[in-house]
């Protein structure tokens, strides 16, 4: 067996062998579910979330209705399920809102260099001793709370780390030897950017942008319950727990269920965001 | 030339009686998700003596070493007839009781003393760690027995050096420390895995001498390597392994001088030095050189120098007013130990890197001063080969598409998908692979196959120049004899004029027409081969040549 064969196979059977992880395919199971509800809430539900029953309020979970009813007698499942659309683009646009500013700054700082990188950097690095909760009060209070401020707070909000990690990984890939190899070819310094550098850096960022889906689902939920975000009507996640503070000595389902969705759901998306950084053996700086 | 002659080591240990046997290893099996990688080893390791087991990368030298400290790792599966350490059994021990056995019983120096050193814990904790570990005295006590031990393997100002951290040392006084470590609670058995192998040649005898005065005091050593220069230097007894199996095994003046099997007969005709120059190392056909066709120099530094700023400030000159021509056809070597500025030269002839001062002129007409637009479109005729090729290639990138890249750089790219296709076999049919290897991701190839496709993408664009930057020093010995044949082939062939750089002066011998000899930066010798290697006039010269471990008899 030649030497250099050796780790390579063992990864191969690596890949192989090992099936997703219980915990994995928990995870698998509850994203699907979730993508399903956000894209067909009428498949899993017959019922409307704003579909008001004032004889019916404030019902404890039961068979017929597994989450209990709200104030208003609308059943709290349905709500959840419809509010999936809601949370999970709010958490998948905020993060590719972040990314997108990450990349260019990152990019930006690394690629300048000298006073343009230091200016960046330090930029980057005060917003990030920002708390992010007040970066994003900051665009709240400039636009008033809706769907798109919502997801411009989370996003600008969690950008600052993002960057760093793009700006490292671009200064990484930059000392690599097929960087040097391109130009030692008589290749331009743009198109060695563009196939070698972009590609190869943002690469291990994959598993990140996941982690950053999971996070900005929880910290929308937050804005929203402070009653920041989508105004109580609508079904989103935190909006539901918003809606539920007034009854919550009482009725705790309200707060209760719609909770641990939030949580089981950000767990799942991060647990999957480990799995799949640990199987591009990707940066977790 | 011969003064360190391997027959003059050996001259001291004929006579010694062979010591007490202090390890005993019976039919030792290794497999990894049951593929067999140790099939069955047997020796035996005697108190005052050095048993070398010798073999290339994936025969299973490394793993047998770790086996004998209880390493093998996770989903690894040992057997064995016997392991027995001094009457102890080692085969049925638990974790907990190899704990109390590594260290105090037997040490273990790695090969990367960088690696192996906790980059951020002072040298002088590492040193003193297996005392901590067995309970050995108070912590004044053990501090300032780790600087005793540091002075014993000889580093300087060892108070200093104790209380700096690994990165901080050089390569050579991190391998003493990891030596001071491994010796500290004086075991009996020394195991070395390839300790010598990340160092400069200087550095590397220092090492070795260290190694030997433990080995005088009675402490057994089992040195694996693949350096078969630096056995002869050391061991007494050689065991030659080969995918997991000992294929010869005897003292080791027999073994050397007169190979019995026929693979450790191929390891040592395949080590370059000055009696295999004009030769191929793999084939015995001698080779036809071609004289220098013109006058005028197709590569030429005038006076470079190049400086680098400190992070103190100070300049620091890594080259100082080198000169040097390369002519059509020939081979320029370039020799100096780590931080001579070798590879720094090699960076400004590619004009990678500006010059500080001086230039570099190509086909006798500017080079380095030309603008980068300018410069690109001359890329063409100078071509690089790295050390680390699998660095140098894209890893998202197969083969074939490494090639067409570098084909649509010459001053002929081809002019379809099937063209470059066509063009890209063929290079690497020159290089000696072939069609199969196009589609795949240089990861998965072999070291020397890597290079192979290094070598090829560097000809795509047909260049005049090749510089190779340590190209062959990362591979085993018998596929280093390969791609330096293949070079010498390829010169010959093509008439590529070669720059090539090395810290091997056996390599540097057997593939240059003249020389230079780097260090800290300047040239301190330039001449032909034969009169470097026969007449070195320059003090530093002399002493790296007579610091090589050698063979004597190749």
């Amino acid at each position: 067996m030649s030497a250099l064969s050796w780790p390579l196979r063992a990864r191969a059977w690596a890949w192989r062998d090992r099936l997703p992880s219980l915990g994995t395919t928990l995870s698998l199971l509850v994203v699907g579910f979730v993508v399903i509800a956000a894209i067909a809430p009428a498949l899993l539900t017959d019922r409307s979330p704003t579909a008001i029953d004032l004889t019916s309020t404030l019902l404890p979970p039961s068979w017929q209705h597994p989450f209990g009813t709200d104030d208003a007698g609308r059943d709290l499942l349905t709500r959840v399920i419809y509010g999936s659309r809601l949370s999970l683009g709010i958490g998948i646009g905020a993060t590719a809102l972040a990314f997108l500013i990450a990349t260019v700054l990152g990019f930006a700082a690394a690629l300048s260099g000298g006073a343009v990188d230091a200016v960046i950097t330090r930029v980057i690095e005060v917003a990030f001793a920002f708390p992010a909760l007040l970066l994003g009060l900051l665009v709240i209070t400039i636009r008033g709370p809706s769907l798109a401020t919502e997801i411009i707070a989370v996003g600008i909000g969690s950008a600052p780390g993002y960057a760093r990690m793009v700006r490292g990984q671009v200064l990484a890939v930059r000392q690599a030897g097929f960087m040097e190899a391109a130009a030692a070819l008589g290749h331009r310094r743009l198109p060695i950017w563009r196939r070698h550098l972009f590609p190869n850096a943002m690469r291990p960022l994959v598993a990140v942008v996941t982690l950053g889906i999971g996070q900005s689902i929880v910290w929308a939920s937050g804005l929203s319950f402070l009653g920041l975000g989508v105004p109580p009507p609508s079904p989103e996640w935190g909006a539901l727990l918003d809606a539920g503070r007034l009854h919550i000595t009482t009725s705790w389902w309200l707060e209760i269920l719609p909770g641990l969705v939030i949580v089981l759901v950000a767990l799942s998306v991060t647990a999957l965001g480990r799995t799949l950084q640990n199987r591009l053996g990707g940066a977790s700086r | 030339m011969t003064t360190l002659d391997y027959r003059e080591d050996l001259r001291g240990q004929r006579d010694r009686d062979p010591g007490a046997a202090l390890l005993r290893v019976e039919n030792l099996r290794v497999s990894f998700a049951g593929v067999e990688v140790v099939k069955g080893v047997s020796f035996t390791a005697r108190a005052g003596g050095c048993l070398a087991i010798v073999g290339e990368s994936g025969s299973g030298k490394s793993v047998t070493a770790r086996t004998l400290v209880g390493l093998t790792g996770a989903g690894s599966r040992v057997s064995a007839d016997r392991i027995e350490l001094a009457g102890t059994d080692l085969l049925n021990t638990s974790e907990r009781a190899w704990r109390g056995v590594r260290g105090s019983r037997i040490g273990f120096v790695l090969q990367d003393a960088l690696v192996s050193l906790d980059p951020l814990r002072r040298v002088g904790h590492e040193v003193a760690e297996p005392l901590r570990l067995h309970g050995w005295g108070t912590r004044a006590g053990r501090s300032a027995k780790a600087v005793e031990l540091l002075d014993s393997v000889g580093v300087p100002e060892p108070e200093v050096k104790a209380q700096q951290r690994p990165y901080e040392l050089s390569g050579g006084l991190r391998q003493r420390a990891l030596i001071a470590s491994a010796i500290a609670l004086a075991p009996p058995l020394l195991i070395a895995d390839e300790p010598t192998t990340a160092l400069d040649v200087t550095v590397q005898a220092q090492v070795l001498d260290l190694l030997a005065a433990s080995k005088e005091r009675g402490t057994s050593i089992i040195l694996i390597s693949h350096d078969l220069s630096v056995v002869a230097r050391m061991a007494d007894e050689v065991a030659v392994m080969r995918d997991g199996e000992i294929v010869e095994h005897g003292p080791v003046e027999r073994v050397l001088r007169d190979p019995r099997h026929e693979y450790t007969r191929r390891l040592l005709d395949a080590i370059p030095s000055e009696h295999t120059r004009g030769t191929n190392l793999t084939r015995p056909a001698a080779r036809t050189r071609r004289p220098a066709e013109t006058d005028q120099p197709v590569l030429q530094g005038r006076n470079l120098a190049k400086v680098f700023r400190g992070p103190d400030k100070a300049d620091r000159r890594v080259v100082d007013d080198v000169s040097f021509e390369l002519y059509g056809g020939e081979t320029l070597g370039v020799v100096g130990e780590s931080g001579s500025g070798k590879t720094t030269l090699a960076r400004l002839a590619l004009a990678i890197l500006p010059a500080t001062e001086g230039e570099v002129l190509l086909d006798g007409e500017p080079w380095s001063a030309l603008s980068p637009a300018r410069r690109r479109p001359l890329r063409r005729r100078i071509g690089v080969v790295y050390q680390d090729p699998l660095s140098s290639f894209d890893p998202r990138w197969t083969v074939g598409r490494v090639l067409a890249d570098a084909l649509a750089t010459g001053d002929r790219p081809p002019s379809s998908k099937a063209e470059a296709r066509e063009r890209s076999i063929r290079l690497l049919e020159q290089v000696g692979l072939g069609e199969r290897h196009l589609g795949a991701a240089p990861l998965r190839l072999s070291g020397g196959q890597r290079q192979r496709v290094a070598i090829a993408r560097a000809l795509a664009p047909q260049p005049a120049i090749l510089v190779c930057d340590e190209p062959a020093s990362a591979l085993d010995v018998s596929v280093q004899a390969q791609v330096l044949d293949l070079l010498t082939d390829l010169q010959d062939e093509l008439g590529v004029s070669y720059l090539f750089i090395s810290h091997d002066l056996g390599v540097i011998h057997h593939m240059s027409d003249r020389i230079l000899v780097m260090k800290d930066g300047r040239v301190v010798e330039h001449g032909t081969a034969a009169d470097v290697f026969e007449r070195p006039q320059h003090p530093y010269t002399r002493r790296l040549l007579t610091a090589v471990p050698r063979l004597g008899s190749a």
